[in-house]
């Protein structure tokens, strides 16, 4: 009996700038998490990795990245995939400034 | 200071061509990620949570005002307007973008420096005692050395491939503030019976998650031996030295699992070999060299003034007995200048701020500035009765904070807020522990503390040689932070001992305070510092402390 499978969003950074990124359903990189597509079968998140891997000139290191539906699109669960999604703590920098503005 | 030769400018230069066109291939396609990946780190540029991060070498600490004005014009124009310095006396910008990061290379090249060796399993960037020069205590300035065996050992074609990262560290003091044995190698000045100058070696220190104090190889080595000595470590390490586990490729690894006799057996054959190849040259250099880091003029004036101000005024008094340090002359002071104003990043400095310490610097300073890997920058030689005058403008640049060597001049590592590798955050850890103690009015009370933070085993924080570590860990998808006592960086190096189990980071401020209230209750006088007091009772008392009170509920 194989264990129920951890809903995952794929993620990365962005080649050129380094930012966070999240691939959506229409393949395209969101700087916002509850936009990713929440991919829910394993299969599917190999495939969908294997394209993200596959954009060589847009971004840098994609991986699957454990998430949850909530209200407003997928949600991290992890407290350093939540760090991902603002930016540091110390400085208003990243993306918690850069989406603000 | 020493300046660059042609042979230097040039391979920076061609440096920064080779990697120029790199960043083209990657940025066209050309290159994979896999392919450049080798490259950007071999030029420290690393790619972390949020960003790329540039790590630019600072040799030994040393930087001159015209580089520290440089730095600040990077961080304006490429970065965001302030820099990091780190526990290896370098400097960090944490937010680079790749298509700019050649330009900031050759801005960097203008003013001799350069980023090569910061990453990579090949010798890094060398630390020195960032008092050189002008520390009371000092035998030699150990600058030459680290400048030479900097020469040496950048782009070594035998060591640019070694098992792993490689680091040295070198002090011309007997007392140690270079945490020479918690390094890979590390180079301690000593005198032997007939009063020569040379080198206690030792070897195969380290933090990270095998802490270990290195062990002395060679006592007494003639400074003139240093270059062939230090070539026979290395090459005894790349041979023996495990490609196949990175976990035990450290040379810490290899001096455990070979012994120390039988390791320094094989160093000493090795040096037998070498030190013939030698014909004179390094030493015909290093007197070269020697020549560049020559004492500046020192001024000989009265310091009345300085006396009178400091009978004056408490703040400047304060400020005083915490971030000044004899100096060889007695005229003079070394002035640290603490980058830990209460609820600040540790170690980070603005645009501005590194402008008006290189301004400093040359009105006050010799034109000398350093990066200690405590993480603040030092102006080694300034005369007494200038040092009113350098307070009140230290004053209105947020520079003036008097906690050198007490509770808030804590180390601490990015941690989770920017490094990739990292299990929980150090950076609000150090920023509440700092204005928490700072409230409570308690730091000058609890006296000389050296906490070090670091946010993952690899230990960048030096947690382990922290008078109190903290170390953060993801325990089950949690930020959990466990704590060591009693380590010691100088030359009584001592790896701290964990209390038990960890704290969350809600509890890990009032777990310190448990702490620091029950030392404050044992201590047999004020002047027993905390580690003195460890030392005479042990972790029973705190061990009590941290963990009876609150009865291991948030025990992990």
């Amino acid at each position: 009996m194989s264990r129920r499978f951890t809903p995952k969003i794929v993620t990365a950074n962005r080649l050129r700038e380094g930012d966070v990124v999240y691939l959506t359903a229409d393949d395209l990189w969101s700087p916002l998490h509850h936009e990713a597509e929440l991919i829910e079968d394993e299969a599917h998140a190999q495939m969908r990795l294997l394209h993200a891997a596959a954009q060589k000139l847009l971004v840098v290191g994609p991986y699957l990245a454990d998430a949850r539906s909530g209200p407003n699109g997928p949600e991290p669960t992890h407290f350093r995939e939540e760090f991902r999604t603002r930016g540091p703590s110390n400085y208003h920098h990243g993306k918690q400034a850069d989406l603000a503005s | 200071m020493y300046s660059y030769s042609d042979f230097d400018e040039a391979f920076v230069r061609a440096r920064v061509a080779q990697f120029s066109q790199q960043v083209e291939r990657r940025l066209d396609g050309s290159l994979t990620e896999d392919e450049f990946r080798p490259l950007r780190l071999m030029n420290g540029l690393y790619l972390q949570l949020h960003a790329y991060m540039l790590r630019v070498a600072i040799p030994y600490g040393t930087v001159s005002p015209r580089q520290m004005r440089q730095l600040a014009y990077i961080a304006d124009t490429w970065d965001k307007g302030y820099g990091h310095f780190t526990t290896r006396q370098n400097i960090q910008f944490n937010w680079p973008k790749l298509p700019d990061v050649p330009a900031i290379l050759g801005a960097l090249a203008d003013v001799e420096m350069h980023a090569i060796q910061t990453s990579g399993n090949c010798v890094r960037n060398v630390t020195a005692d960032h008092f050189a020069g002008a520390a009371a205590d000092e035998i030699a300035d150990p600058r030459p050395y680290a400048e030479l065996l900097r020469q040496w050992s950048t782009d070594h074609p035998e060591f640019q491939f070694l098992p792993r990262k490689f680091k040295i560290a070198i002090t011309g003091s007997p007392n140690d503030r270079a945490v020479t044995r918690a390094h890979d190698i590390g180079l301690r000045m000593v005198r032997n019976a007939a009063g020569e100058p040379g080198f206690e070696v030792i070897v195969g220190g380290g933090l990270g998650r095998t802490p270990m104090i290195g062990v002395t190889v060679r006592d007494f080595l003639p400074e003139a031996d240093l270059l062939p000595y230090v070539e026979a470590v290395l090459s005894v390490y790349n041979t023996l030295g495990r490609r196949d586990n990175k976990y035990k490729a450290r040379i810490k690894i290899t001096v455990h699992e070979t012994g120390k006799d039988a390791i320094t057996e094989m160093i000493e054959a090795r040096f037998a070999e070498l030190r013939p190849l030698f014909g004179g040259n390094d030493q015909k250099l290093l007197a070269e060299i020697r020549d560049a880091f020559a004492p500046p003029a020192f001024r000989n004036a009265p310091v009345d003034a300085y006396d009178a101000f400091y009978k004056a005024d408490p703040t400047f008094r304060s400020w005083a007995d915490t971030n000044l340090t004899a100096h060889r002359n007695a005229q003079y002071a070394i002035v640290t200048i603490s980058l830990k104003a209460h609820g600040q990043t540790p170690g980070d400095a603005s645009s501005d701020q590194m402008r008006l310490m290189a301004d400093l610097a040359e009105r006050f300073g010799h034109g000398d500035l350093r990066i200690s890997h405590e993480q603040n920058v030092i102006l080694p030689h300034v005369h007494k009765s200038d040092l009113p005058t350098l307070h009140a403008a230290l004053t209105k640049a947020g520079l003036a904070t008097a906690n050198v060597g007490l509770l808030s001049d804590i180390i601490a590592c990015p941690g989770m807020d920017y490094c990739a590798l990292a299990t929980a955050r150090s950076i609000p850890v150090a920023q509440e522990l700092a204005t928490h103690f700072e409230a409570l009015k308690l730091e000058h009370e609890i006296g000389p503390l050296k906490i070090k933070i670091s946010g993952c085993i690899n230990a960048c924080g030096h947690h382990h040689v922290g008078h109190i570590g903290i170390l953060g860990l993801d325990r089950a998808g949690v930020e959990n932070y466990q704590i060591t006592l009693g380590g010691d960086g100088t030359e009584d190096a001592v790896i701290g001992e964990k209390t038990g189990p960890g704290f969350a980071y809600t509890e890990i401020v009032p777990a310190i305070e448990r702490i620091l209230r029950a030392y404050l209750d044992l201590r047999v006088e004020p002047s027993e510092t905390f580690l003195q007091a460890f030392k005479r009772v042990g972790m029973e008392p705190f061990k009590l402390a941290l963990y009876e009170a609150e009865g291991e509920k948030d025990a992990a």
